[in-house]
């Protein structure tokens, strides 16, 4: 067990990855000289050299692009975007070629490619660099979709990104990346399963990414009042582990779904409507949720902070569906 | 006779390979009129876009290319994809939809893929193709063992996506073996360069990036052939990008849905008289080097090889509607092969 920040772990876990795979390599903007504009591969050009630590032009279409054709040729590419707003320049390489290769081809080609990008909201970063669009990519076949909450799934989650055939896009919450833990000695991860974070018997908190500590917290405040509920944390977005879902229902019967995402078109409204398909007759509530509001993030901390999720409007929906 | 015509005599590069051209070429004729003949039978749907006009870009540029080289091209590919070595039979049976199709009928037209000869597509987003060249280039760079070059043929609309300029850039920045082939056909689907561009000298545009470049008469095939030879050369010797500019037309609709209402039938009549395969040939019969029926052997093979493929592709079957979902990512027991 170490002490260790999610940056850190992250760190490491692409340390390792250069060090175990002559293959793999890592572009994208400012992720040498400048170290990562969340510092994350701060130091790694030093180690590795400017051919496996690239520093890409502002051309998110192009060296996106360019990753799916190194992946293509046989390389282990792990792309680096600075945020979830900036990617939509790259949907193109993302959505209509990396997700689509395999398929297109008739199974001659796959797509080994990571992207890794930040996402969400909570440091006054206003409209353009707040965003969660996790939910555009979770909607995609062909992609796989990771948001790791903890410091022992950023530590372990990129090695299996890496060995994945085909395109898995990785979102990190900025928020996390100061997030300080207790790295366990077991870290090792797969990239298939949600993780039940806190057992509980009342009602289910489902969640993932940025929004994991402050379910977390809000199941605290609640246990503290007597209310025992189970957080699960998704982990993966697409594909969704539904058996870990439909099990933490049979056992609660209720369920909130906390989500930094907007609720229209969102993550939150999908696990829903697959909560109506496999769960409908174990559920004793009508399901809910807690989304962003519907606007674009504002940059005024009051206005930033009305428009999110937060702890006291978690426990409020959660007593409002337990009736208490 | 300036010391360029000269190097166009066909003699100077001999009959053998003369009469492989007029193969190749007709070979993507014949085969691309009979697809027209089965879409409107509704044996193709879709759409389907045909390179006839264009073909001594196809056959001029690829011979020169090694077995390991790759290609990566557009949705107007099946004369890129035929003389690549894709069997005939396997595109007509992916025009089909088939599943004995080169990519077991999930792409169709715009689709073609062949892992064996690196040919990556069948690109039907516009320009979609060169960020994937720059790709495939830099993973040869960072696998040093490798000695390949990346061939990326794209039309003249894509110049006015930022893929193209953002791909020019990197692939100069990075010093990447790519050839960038322009096949400047003069319209964007119906709006032509000089309505789409404030300037229309591509070149210009590759000269921006620092890039060498070339143009070429895209209606002769020697012209081509030459130019790409030395093109590639170059960014061998080199291990840099070269951008090389063809001028060619389709003589046909942009796809099966075009009226053609901006371009005068008139200019369609005049590029014609370039036609690649009637000009080549009248110059390879006046230099002595063919006879008439020995062009009418090789059309014959060519209409033969056609019947063929579509044989093929009618006795080819439907995929089970119980595989819909294999190829949406890769099963466990494929992953780990090498690409």
């Amino acid at each position: 067990m170490t002490r260790t920040t999610y940056r850190e772990a992250l760190r490491t876990a692409h340390r390792e990855a250069l060090l175990a795979d002559p293959r793999v390599f890592i572009m994208g903007e400012d992720v040498g000289r400048y170290g990562g504009s969340y510092a994350v591969t701060m130091g790694l050009l030093a180690e590795f050299g400017e051919a496996r630590v690239r520093d890409t032009p502002l051309s998110e279409l192009g060296f996106v692009g360019a990753g799916v054709g190194a992946a293509l040729g046989g390389m282990r590419p792990i792309v680096e975007i600075m945020t979830v707003n900036f990617s939509l320049l790259a949907l193109d390489p993302i959505v209509n070629t990396a997700a689509t290769l395999r398929h297109m081809s008739g199974g001659q080609f796959s797509v080994p490619l990571v992207v890794r990008m930040a996402t969400g909201a909570g440091r006054q970063l206003a409209a353009q660099h707040s965003h969660s669009l996790e939910n555009w990519y979770a909607h995609v076949p062909g992609i796989r979709v990771l948001a790791p909450a903890t410091v022992a799934d950023a530590r372990g989650m990129l090695a299996p990104a890496l060995a994945d055939p085909d395109p898995v896009v990785i979102f990190e919450h900025a928020l996390l990346y100061n997030l300080e833990e207790d790295l366990p000695d077991d870290w090792q991860c797969d990239i298939s399963h949600a993780a039940v974070r806190r057992a509980g018997t009342q009602l289910s908190l489902i969640t993932y990414g940025g929004s994991v500590p402050k379910t977390m917290q809000a199941a605290e405040a609640l246990a503290s009042e007597g209310i025992d509920v189970e957080v699960i944390d998704l982990r993966v977005l697409r594909p969704l582990d539904m058996d870990t879902i439909a099990a933490s229902l049979r056992k609660t019967h209720r369920a909130v779904i906390v989500d930094e995402g907007w609720k229209s078109g969102s993550l939150a409204a999908e696990v829903m409507a697959r909560l109506m398909e496999h769960c409908f007759y174990d559920l004793d509530a009508p399901v809910a949720r807690v989304c962003s509001e519907e606007v674009p993030i504002p940059y005024a901390r009051h206005m930033e902070e009305a428009a999110l999720p937060q702890v006291p409007k978690i426990v409020a929906t959660v007593k409002a569906v337990l009736n208490v | 006779m300036s010391a360029a015509t000269d190097a166009l005599d066909p003699r100077t590069h001999g009959r053998d390979f003369c009469l492989a051209r007029v193969r190749d070429m007709l070979r993507i004729r014949r085969f691309e009129e009979r697809c027209a003949q089965l879409y409107g039978e509704t044996k193709i749907r879709g759409f389907l876009h045909l390179y006839i006009g264009e073909e001594a870009v196809a056959a001029g540029v690829l011979p020169n290319l090694r077995p390991e080289d790759n290609v990566v091209a557009t949705y107007r590919e099946h004369g890129h994809a035929l003389l690549r070595g894709l069997s005939m039979n396997a595109i007509m049976a992916e025009m089909y939809g088939k599943q004995e199709g080169c990519s077991r009928g999930r792409g169709g037209s715009m689709h073609l893929f062949d892992r064996a000869s690196h040919f990556y597509g069948g690109n039907a987003i516009v320009g979609g193709g060169l960020p994937l060249a720059v790709g495939l280039a830099l993973a040869d760079q960072l696998d040093q063992r490798r000695d390949r070059v990346t061939v990326c043929f794209f039309g003249e609309g894509a110049v006015a996506e930022g893929a193209f300029h953002e791909s020019m850039n990197l692939a100069a920045l990075w010093k990447l073996p790519v050839l960038f082939v322009c096949e400047n056909n003069l319209y964007a689907m119906g709006t032509a360069l000089s309505r789409s561009e404030a300037q229309i000298a591509l070149t210009v545009k590759a000269a921006g990036y620092n890039m060498p470049c070339a143009q070429v008469n895209g209606m002769h095939v020697l012209a081509v052939h030459d130019a790409a030879r030395q093109a590639l050369d170059q960014v061998r010797d080199r291990q840099s990008p070269l951008f090389l500019e063809l001028h060619t037309y389709r003589f046909r609709a942009h796809s099966m849905y075009d009226a053609e209402l901006y371009r005068d039938k008139a200019e369609v009549e005049r590029w014609k008289q370039h036609d690649p395969i009637a000009t080549f040939t009248a110059a390879l019969k006046a230099a002595g080097l063919l006879q008439d029926a020995e062009v009418q052997a090789i059309d014959r093979a060519a209409q033969d090889e056609v019947e063929v493929a579509v044989a093929f592709a009618e006795a080819g079957t439907w995929e089970p509607v119980d595989q819909l979902l294999r190829d949406v990512t890769t099963p466990a027991a494929a992953a780990g092969s090498a690409p």
